[in-house]
């Protein structure tokens, strides 16, 4: 029986994200909290193998308690437990931070029921590093393999699995020794409507809720704002440019205009070798 | 830590069948600046198998030293061996800074030496500086989406870490002949304690498309419609010798595929004509285009964003303009050859 933790995080909808432009800081009020969209492949991903080879998936998350809300999204798509770690000691975490709290809380997991794989999606869409799942992998010591998009096997006996990494003209197929983690690409798979009584159970669901004093062994100071070694010292509005000239009169004219300054440049339309 | 004994800037040189990758070159081009600000050296960090070749080309580019790690265990990008030698070599020669791409490999790489070291790593870089007097790195990435920009430091940890995105920054112009130091260096790993294997590599024989070495694209945006619509740029296309782009909502509509999608989710890219028709300009559109040498926006909405940043604006039906560029285009074509 397989044991599948898949790591995902509440973030603001930064499609309809509005800033403010005084402060630079988001209006939360007009960005409402969503499951990160890459979470939900690595949670379907991990729903998928338990239904290959049986088994459980747990998911885990740090956040505020409002995160509550993400894990039971998890729970619609499938996964059987879900854990939150909410603390503020917890908050300002960078990705280091971020990578050891999330390791303490799998060791915890972990003592319950051994865990087999852990499953990160490729970044989230606020912070968007994509630097916590190989951190969380170095930490536990174990394999991380990232840009997975095709999971080939997984074989709990002999203590391996076999997956497809995307490359950038194809892709390399990677067997690795079990425990291992795998953040996975979007291309993964796809997300289909939640079944009926995933959604209900989903809504009944209580997460379990740790605090840092939950946790054993923990180094305080490796947590939250202390433990973190970046710091974001100015955020800024990108500078929108200046503008175009914009060209005037019908379509026909407004061509004529575009064709004399193209065909002025020559120099733009000698390409390089063919590629 | 005393941060005296820490000194130089390094930039992890990717490579694979036996080319150095663009981004490393561009990278080369960036830390050359930070290194004489700060008065110190350049190196690269070359690991591989059957690479000892390429240290000329890295010379050429602004490299002082390189460190290489040539050895048949590194024939295959692994995190587990190429991290251990990035650890080993940064804890003999204490860098002040490393510069990654920011590639899957740059980041996978990077992401798992910070927290073996640990450090600090910014991700994504687009902007870089360095104080002069104290080696702080300045390093300023877009977060959010893109809605924000944000300056990242880590003050209290060295060696300071980033990943940089490819097409961003400039690779110095090649001095033929310009030489350094080389550093030979080995680590004694066995393939038997390394718990992943690289099975196959296998090339997509799909004709791969690299929209981001075209010099013309001709990007569109969901103001074409509909699938049928959107072959109005595949035309213009076609008829400039140019590649196709395309904005997210397009790509997720399914008119066309991933690998022509411009923008921070997509592809960066920097032809010399850029056509932007029927895309509003969504800023995380723009960070993959504005450093297009001349781009044409055609968009029916005047108060659209694109044409902030555009250096000619067509306001009008890309139904209507379009037809008429691609026949008037021909008819240059034929009449002045400019374009092959
Ligand atoms: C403007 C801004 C810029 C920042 N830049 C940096 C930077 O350059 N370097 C840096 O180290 N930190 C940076 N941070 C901090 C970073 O966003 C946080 O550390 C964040 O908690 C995790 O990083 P991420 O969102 O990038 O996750 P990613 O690494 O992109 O997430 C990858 C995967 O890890 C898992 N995961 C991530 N977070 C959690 C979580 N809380 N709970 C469970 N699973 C999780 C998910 O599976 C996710 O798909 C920045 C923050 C801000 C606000
Ligand atoms: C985390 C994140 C990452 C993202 N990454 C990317 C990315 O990499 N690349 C990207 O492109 N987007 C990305 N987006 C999406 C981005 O925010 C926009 O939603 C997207 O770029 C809009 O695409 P569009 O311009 O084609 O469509 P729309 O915004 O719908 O614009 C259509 C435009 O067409 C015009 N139009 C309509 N009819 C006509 C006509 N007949 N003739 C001429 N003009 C017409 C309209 O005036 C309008 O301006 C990302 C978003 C998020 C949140």
């Amino acid at each position: 029986m397989l044991h599948i933790v898949a790591c995902i995080k509440q973030v603001p909808d930064t499609k309809i994200i509005k800033m403010n432009p005084k402060t630079n800081t988001m209006d939360r009020r007009t960005a409402p909290a969503i499951l990160n969209p890459y979470d939900a492949h690595a949670v379907e991903e991990a729903v998928r193998l338990k239904e290959r080879y049986g088994g459980i998936v747990s998911v885990l998350t740090m956040g505020p308690p409002p995160a509550v809300s993400a894990i039971k999204k998890c729970v619609e798509i499938g996964a059987d437990e879900g854990y939150l770690i909410t603390d503020r000691r917890f908050a300002g975490a960078d990705t280091l931070a971020t990578s050891y709290a999330l390791s303490k809380a799998l060791d915890k997991i972990a003592k319950q029921q051994p865990i087999d794989l852990v499953i990160c999606g490729k970044m989230s869409i606020d912070g968007d590093t994509g630097q916590v799942g190989p951190g969380i992998a170095r930490r536990l010591d174990i394999p991380p393999l990232t840009s997975v998009n095709k999971v080939v096997e997984i074989n709990q006996e002999e203590g391996y699995a076999i997956v497809h990494r995307k490359l950038e003209d194809g892709f390399e197929v990677v067997r690795s020794t079990l425990p291992c983690m795998f953040s996975v690409e979007k291309t993964i798979n796809e997300v289909p409507y939640s079944p009926l009584p995933n959604v209900i159970r989903a809504a009944r669901y209580k997460p379990h809720i740790w605090s840092v004093d939950d946790l054993e062994e923990v180094d305080i100071k490796q947590l939250g704002l202390k433990g973190s070694p970046t710091i974001v010292s100015r955020v800024w509005a990108p500078q929108k440019p200046a503008g175009g000239t914009f060209l005037e009169g019908n379509p026909a004219a407004q061509v004529d205009q575009l064709l004399s300054v193209l065909l002025e440049k020559k120099e733009l339309f000698e390409t390089k070798e063919e590629i | 830590m005393d941060f005296q004994d820490y000194k130089g800037v390094w930039v992890f040189i990717e490579q694979k069948d036996g080319e150095v990758a663009s981004v490393s070159l561009e990278l080369l081009g960036a830390g050359r600046k930070l290194a004489d600000k700060r008065g110190v050296e350049l190196a690269g960090i070359l690991i591989g198998e059957n690479v000892k070749n390429l240290t000329k080309t890295l010379f050429e580019y602004g490299a002082d030293t390189v460190y290489v790690y040539d050895q048949p265990i590194f024939k295959h990008y692994r995190t587990e061996t190429y991290m251990k030698a990035l650890l080993e070599c940064t804890e003999k020669h204490k860098p002040e800074i490393i510069l990654y791409g920011a590639t899957s490999t740059g980041k996978d790489l990077a992401s798992a030496v910070a927290t073996d070291m640990p450090t600090g790593l910014t991700a994504d870089t687009t902007e870089l500086d360095v104080e002069e007097d104290t080696g702080l790195l300045l390093a300023s990435r877009p977060a959010f989406g893109g809605n924000i920009m944000a300056t990242i430091l880590c003050k209290k940890y060295r060696p300071q870490m980033a990943t940089v995105r490819a097409k961003v920054m400039k690779a110095l112009p090649p001095e033929p002949g310009r030489i350094g130091k080389v550093v030979e260096e080995t680590i004694s790993l066995k393939e038997e304690d390394i718990r992943t294997k690289v099975l196959e590599i296998v090339k997509e024989t799909v004709k791969k498309v690299r929209i981001d070495e075209a010099d013309i694209i001709v990007a569109g945006g969901k103001g074409l419609g509909s699938y049928e619509g959107f072959q109005l740029v595949h035309q213009l296309a076609e008829t400039l010798g140019g590649a196709v782009g395309a904005s997210r909502d397009v790509v997720e509509a399914g008119w066309i595929d991933h690998p022509h999608q411009v923008g921070q989710t997509g592809v960066t890219v920097t032809p010399k004509i850029y056509f932007a028709i029927g895309i509003s300009g969504a800023i995380q559109h723009i960070v993959g285009m504005k450093n297009s040498g001349l781009i044409i926006a055609i968009n029916k909405d005047k108060e659209a964003p694109i044409f902030q940043t555009c250096h000619y604006g067509i306001v009008g039906d890309a139904f209507e303009v379009v037809p008429i560029l691609i026949e008037q285009f021909k008819k240059a074509i034929s009449r002045d050859k400019v374009i092959k």
